[in-house]
């Protein structure tokens, strides 16, 4: 198997690295906060953040360091630095353990970020459910501010910055980046029409940024190595590393750290163990439930985003969900389709229609009512669903949902025809 | 409507963090759910009256999140994980067991007030699936044999 350097998983890995902040200085934590602030000017940050080739981790895979250079300088407004760290998407679980298990390597991507942006007041949007990571953030925020890493002039560099913990109440849309704001705003989290952006008009109003947990961990790593070592990582366009969260009928389920140059053949087989209990491959989805499946046919497809893309699919957050032969896709489906529509915020009729439409007809299919015409009826909801909407919530139920008809139909049409599941036991 | 000094001294906390005091509404009701196990109407409406809002505004707010509880829930929330990875892995088994062991259906609470059973959209753990939330805790890799003895655990404990 060939062994890469990890980046955001290498303290973790450390045996009884237990994430306190002398754990953290230990192995040269917060050396990044100590050499940027008040002695590399931020516009040169941002450049650098550029030149590394950092792109989003939590979905959109948007450059980081341009999303920051819209961030207008003279608004006269307070600026926002937002943490996403609402992790929901299924399939993934990546953020959960970079909170968990090495909390100062984001409080310290976040003071880089904020001081980049010229930002005071940050928030971390922490998924309610998450209440071990709220708690070990909590701890880990007091610890940094006892050592001078928060509050005023941090470290002497007279660059004030306050951090607060904002936990979520479990609604996948606050995901997305308008919803988070609205819902850090005390209101239900629906989607805002863009633009104007939240670069220009965010949370009060004033300019923000919101960043995913993954892609501010690294930033300490590209400012104390430099942006050019970590573009020498992954591909031209990918750069650096990505967590893949590698779950369902997989042999060894985890976190795998791997550069963004890896193929889902060497993911799968060479680092998660190959498909559980010895069965054949069936269906992957390669960047978590929103996006549109793989076959084995696909198993030597780049995860970098373009190459996904260019496969039909995309990166998207990075959960890996394996399934075997003896899965019904139908099923998947119905999942799949249960949660967008659970999870639709109900604000855009194509979504909140679509998604209840998707899963009322796979749920009718899968036990055995499903009609001849169910499955163009299924594609067309599908058609309508996408581009239509405020947010990529409907899209992104409706474009996996198509893809398993497009691979799967067969297994659709005999559904329907035996009036049954087939791989039902 | 008061709550008693210590909650007063968090929700004080909690609206200092906030520029404009709308924020402090999700904080606010997991303060008091923390406290009272669900959010009763006479709750909500004294977190409007606190936070200037009309207390519509905070029932559509409580309604929208799913970690909120309108009504009593029993000691131990059991929230069992449905989404793919789950039910790959044997979901359906989980809650199965659950229902088999608790007499209860889902979303209702065992006539011993001890456990509520629900079911929830992914949490986070897919590489740990089976998993099932209870109250603050992730119980992960669960079978129906994991499962009997948690529950053999709790009710010993409450006894």
């Amino acid at each position: 198997m060939p062994t890469h350097e990890k980046i955001l998983l290498k303290n973790m890995e450390r045996p009884g690295y237990g994430g306190t902040l002398p754990e953290y200085l230990a192995v040269g934590g917060y050396e990044a906060v100590r050499n940027v602030l008040g002695k590399v000017p931020p516009a040169e940050v941002i450049e650098r953040v550029k030149r590394s080739g950092l792109r989003g981790r939590g979905g959109a895979g948007f450059p980081t360091g341009l999303k920051w250079g819209f961030v207008p300088k003279d608004s006269g407004l307070p600026r926002y630095l937002l943490c996403n760290a609402d992790e929901s998407e299924p399939g993934t679980f990546k953020d959960r353990q970079l909170i968990e298990r090495d909390p100062h390597q984001l409080l310290e991507g976040i003071i880089l970020a904020a001081y980049a942006i010229g930002c005071h007041r940050s928030y971390v949007y922490i998924r309610g459910e998450l209440v071990y990571g709220a708690s070990v953030l909590t701890r880990a925020l007091h610890e940094a501010a006892t050592q001078g890493f928060l509050g005023q002039s941090v470290l002497g560099s007279g660059y004030d910055l306050t951090i607060t913990l904002h936990r979520g109440a479990g609604a996948y849309i606050c995901g997305e980046e308008t919803a988070l704001i609205e819902s850090l705003e005390g209101k239900k989290g629906m989607p805002r029409i863009r633009p104007p952006f939240p670069a220009v008009r965010g949370l009060y109003q004033s300019p923000t940024v919101v960043n995913n947990v993954e892609t501010l961990c690294n930033l300490p790593h590209i400012l104390t190595r430099g942006p050019e070592w970590y573009a020498a990582i992954g591909t031209e366009k990918s750069k650096g590393t990505r967590i893949f969260s590698v779950s369902g009928h997989v042999s060894r389920p985890g976190n795998y750290e791997l550069p963004l140059s890896v193929t889902l053949r060497e993911l799968l087989l060479e680092h998660a163990g190959g498909v559980s209990d010895g069965r054949a491959l069936k269906a992957v989805i390669p960047g978590g439930a929103s996006s549109p499946v793989l076959t084995p046919q696909h198993l030597d497809v780049g995860m970098d985003f373009e190459s996904l893309a260019a496969a039909g699919s995309m990166g998207g957050s990075g959960g890996v969900i394996v399934m075997a032969e003896g899965t019904c896709m139908v099923q998947v489906g119905e999942v799949v389709a249960r949660f967008f529509h659970h999870e639709s915020c109900g604000q855009c009729t194509q979504c909140r229609e679509g998604t209840a439409w998707l899963h009322k007809v796979l749920a009718r299919i899968e036990r055995g009512g499903g009609r001849r015409e169910d499955l163009d009826l299924l594609l067309d909801v599908c058609d309508n669903m996408t581009g239509k909407t405020i947010c990529v919530l409907s899209d992104a139920a409706a474009l996996p949902i198509a893809s398993y008809l497009r691979y799967f139909r067969d297994e659709f049409e005999a559904h329907v025809r035996e009036r049954r599941c087939p791989l039902a036991a | 409507m008061t709550f008693d000094p210590q909650v007063e001294q968090e929700a004080a906390a909690i609206l200092a963090r906030y520029p404009e005091k709308r924020s402090a509404l999700l904080p606010f009701l997991h303060l008091v759910q923390r406290e009272q196990g669900y959010l009763s109407p006479a709750t909500m409406e004294e977190v409007a009256r606190r936070l200037h809002l009309h207390p519509v505004e905070v029932l559509e707010v409580a309604t929208f999140y799913s970690w909120f509880n309108l009504k009593p829930v029993g000691k131990h929330r059991l929230q069992v994980c449905q989404n793919l990875s789950c039910t790959l892995r044997g979901a359906e088994r989980i809650i199965g067991t659950l229902k088999e062991e608790l007499r209860i259906g889902e979303g209702e609470t065992s006539p011993d007030g001890l456990f509520t059973l629900q079911r929830v959209e992914c949490l986070a753990s897919c590489g740990s699936a089976p998993v099932m939330q209870v109250n603050d805790e992730y119980h992960e890799n669960l079978s129906p044999e994991s499962v009997r003895a948690l529950l053999t655990r709790w009710r010993a404990a409450a006894r």
